[in-house]
């Protein structure tokens, strides 16, 4: 072992240096949650860096009509690999891996996860499939080149390698079902004494939900898959009209999955925003009941709403009209949570830190994507930018608005804790704004883009697109020279920043109360709980 | 959830085999036979039959307690509302 790395784990104590394992080893065949949590996070995060490579080259290539830096066929290419990377391999996986594994069971009182071995595979079949998507690229007839949706029939006749992809993606679905597994009988079982449902913080509420949704919802996505395949291999014709098949089932079978799959990614984002909201207002949670309940609403009625991605599909009237009005329902308990939020923040004593402006922006950013989805949930409405532009910044806003700055509030608010050393305020505030500001130049740019009528996943446009095309490519230079500094700051922070100890922000939920860094089992004594996730008086911080 | 190990006679095991083999046999036969839309009808009744002998015996639910019986209820009530939402569409293109 080298001298610096003894030096790094000694001086950071607790979870590092409490192991008999060295080196590499010590974290690829661990079974501590903290440390799967910190696999997670590097493996899915580094993920999410070669996405946001991938959709600045993209952005670069749109600057201005015609040929910029790539052909038709490489750009195809690319938004098909930036959309599988930052679906399969970042957005699903990470919440619950990263910070799921980090977080949750510290914030139940429970030592580690139910099947701590159980929780290493999934990491490793999560690998695994990761591995064989990033094969899949460089191998066969190339890259697909179908969109991160598979759709047939083009899926099921591109020369390209899809085969090898969905094996991929099929591979990764397990990994998903087994965190998901995990998840529910810890949260169920290993509860610390007094724990009672009504005081389980709502990030873990978050994940709990999440979690049926990953092991009801994913299997369907497993078999959509086998069926792609088995109809490239096997021209079995089962999505194919001259063989009796149907194309508009494919559909079904892929948003089935898919759509519940939108709330996998933005549940645990909502849950870290329910937990760093009262943080920072100093203040108890407002309708904690009513947030539960919203979770929970969320996960089962958006599993219902899949049809709005198919309007424009060829679908039965019928169908539209069902899956039109659930999608409205679904806008509620969001909603719900949106007014509780906000009311927390009103009459608190509201502290700005970098994890709370990144909590407030996803607020708003989530709000844009919200509303911006009801056109898109409106049949009328909808039939009119369907697959636009409009689209895209949607679910950028939804997505990395959203669940990306939560992601980015819960590094700031959760990563200094397990490290022990924490990041300089400043240049976080710096990265922050430039983030905001390059992430709204670029997406609220591509909706009005969209609103005027330029079609998504096209490679060239019409001359009168190109001065907005150019201002969301400045947007996203922005974007990402605002992240550079933010994540700069972050990790020099944790290797080299202030010591961090004790409850410096003053939360009340249980990894709070552990010391910094957490020791391998989490608690030096087994916690009892006397009091709600929130409450601060009866916690006794001021 | 019991906790003891159950074993299935042998006996009982290749029984529900061969009834397996029959219900297959069956639904080959009704294939033949002129019931219009009832056809589908017949073929996924029999289905069932044969999923539920296989739930029952063979991945032993029949002895199994209340609650693991009530989370395969569930998520069999879940995968049929799956199914049957998306005859919104089909039922009425």
């Amino acid at each position: 072992m080298a001298a610096s790395e003894l030096d790094t784990r000694v001086r950071r104590g607790g979870f590092w240096s409490d192991t008999n394992r060295t080196g590499i080893a010590s974290w690829i065949f661990s079974t501590d949650h903290k440390r799967i949590g910190l696999l997670y996070f590097y493996s899915t995060f580094g993920f999410f860096l070669v996405g946001v490579l991938l959709g600045l080259l993209l952005r670069i290539e749109l600057m201005a009509p015609g040929r910029t830096i790539m052909g038709p066929q490489t750009y195809n290419a690319l938004f098909t690999v930036h959309g599988v990377v930052m679906i399969f391999l970042f957005i699903i996986p990470g919440f619950q891996g990263s910070f799921g594994n980090l977080v949750m069971p510290i914030q139940i009182g429970a030592r580690d996860v139910s099947f701590p071995r159980l929780n290493l595979f999934s990491w490793w079949i999560y690998m695994i499939g990761a591995v064989i998507v990033l094969t899949s690229l460089f191998t066969g007839g190339g890259p697909p080149d179908t969109g991160w949706t598979f759709y047939v029939p083009f899926s099921a006749r591109t020369g390209t390698n899809v085969s090898l992809a969905v094996l991929g993606v099929f591979i990764i679905g397990f990994s998903s079902i087994l965190t998901g597994l995990n998840f529910v009988t810890t949260i169920h079982r290993l509860r610390a004494a007094g724990m009672g449902w009504m005081r389980v913080p709502l990030f873990t509420w978050s994940l709990y939900a999440t979690a049926w949704i990953q092991i009801l919802a994913t299997p369907i996505l497993a078999i959509t898959l086998v069926l792609v395949a088995a109809e490239r291999m096997l021209g079995t014709g089962l999505f194919d009209p001259v063989q009796g098949g149907d194309p508009i089932m494919f559909q079904h079978l892929f948003w089935i999955y898919s759509h519940p799959a939108v709330y996998i990614m933005i549940l645990p984002a909502m849950g870290v925003i329910s937990d760093i909201i009262p943080v920072f207002s100093r203040k108890p949670i407002f309708g904690y009941k009513m947030i539960v309940f919203s979770t929970l609403a969320i996960a089962a009625a958006g599993s219902l709403v899949w049809g709005h991605h198919m309007f424009t599909s060829g679908m039965s009237d019928t169908a539209v009209l069902v899956f039109s009005f659930l999608t409205f329902i679904v806008a509620i308990p969001s909603a719900i949570k949106v007014f509780n939020w906000v009311t927390t923040l009103y009459k608190g004593s509201i502290s700005l830190e970098a994890p709370m402006l990144f909590a407030l922006s996803f607020i708003l950013l989530f709000s844009i994507g919200g509303l911006s989805g009801l056109i898109l949930g409106a049949a009328a409405t909808d039939v009119h930018v369907h697959d636009t532009h409009f689209v895209v910044g949607h679910f950028h806003y939804v997505m990395f608005g959203g669940t990306g700055f939560a992601f980015f509030a819960a590094m700031h608010y959760w990563l200094p804790k397990f490290y022990g050393r924490r990041y300089a305020e400043k240049p976080a505030l710096v990265g922050w704004a430039l983030m905001f500001t390059g992430f709204n130049l670029m997406y609220f740019t591509m909706q009005v883009l969209g609103m005027k009528g330029m079609p998504r996943r096209y490679y060239d446009y019409l001359p009168e697109f190109a001065t907005l095309n150019l201002v969301a490519t400045v947007g996203s230079w922005i974007l990402v020279t605002g992240l550079i500094i933010m994540l700069v700051n972050l990790f020099r922070g944790l290797w080299w920043g202030e010591p961090f100890a004790g409850n410096p922000w003053g939360g009340a939920t249980l990894e709070w109360s552990t010391p910094t860094p957490p020791p391998t089992e989490n608690f030096v004594e087994e916690p009892v709980v006397t009091h709600g996730p929130y409450d601060y008086k009866g916690s006794g911080i001021p | 959830m019991s906790e003891e190990q159950h074993i299935i006679s042998y006996r009982k095991l290749a029984f529900v085999w061969v009834a397996l083999l029959a219900l297959t046999a069956l639904t080959v036969g009704v294939t033949r036979v002129e019931l219009g839309a009832y056809k589908v009808l017949a073929a996924l009744a029999i289905a069932c039959v044969k999923g539920g002998l296989v739930i029952a015996v063979f991945m032993h639910m029949k002895y199994e307690g209340r609650l693991l019986r009530w989370l395969l209820f569930l998520t069999l009530v879940t995968l049929a509302i799956f199914i049957g939402f998306t005859f919104f569409d089909v039922l009425y293109r």
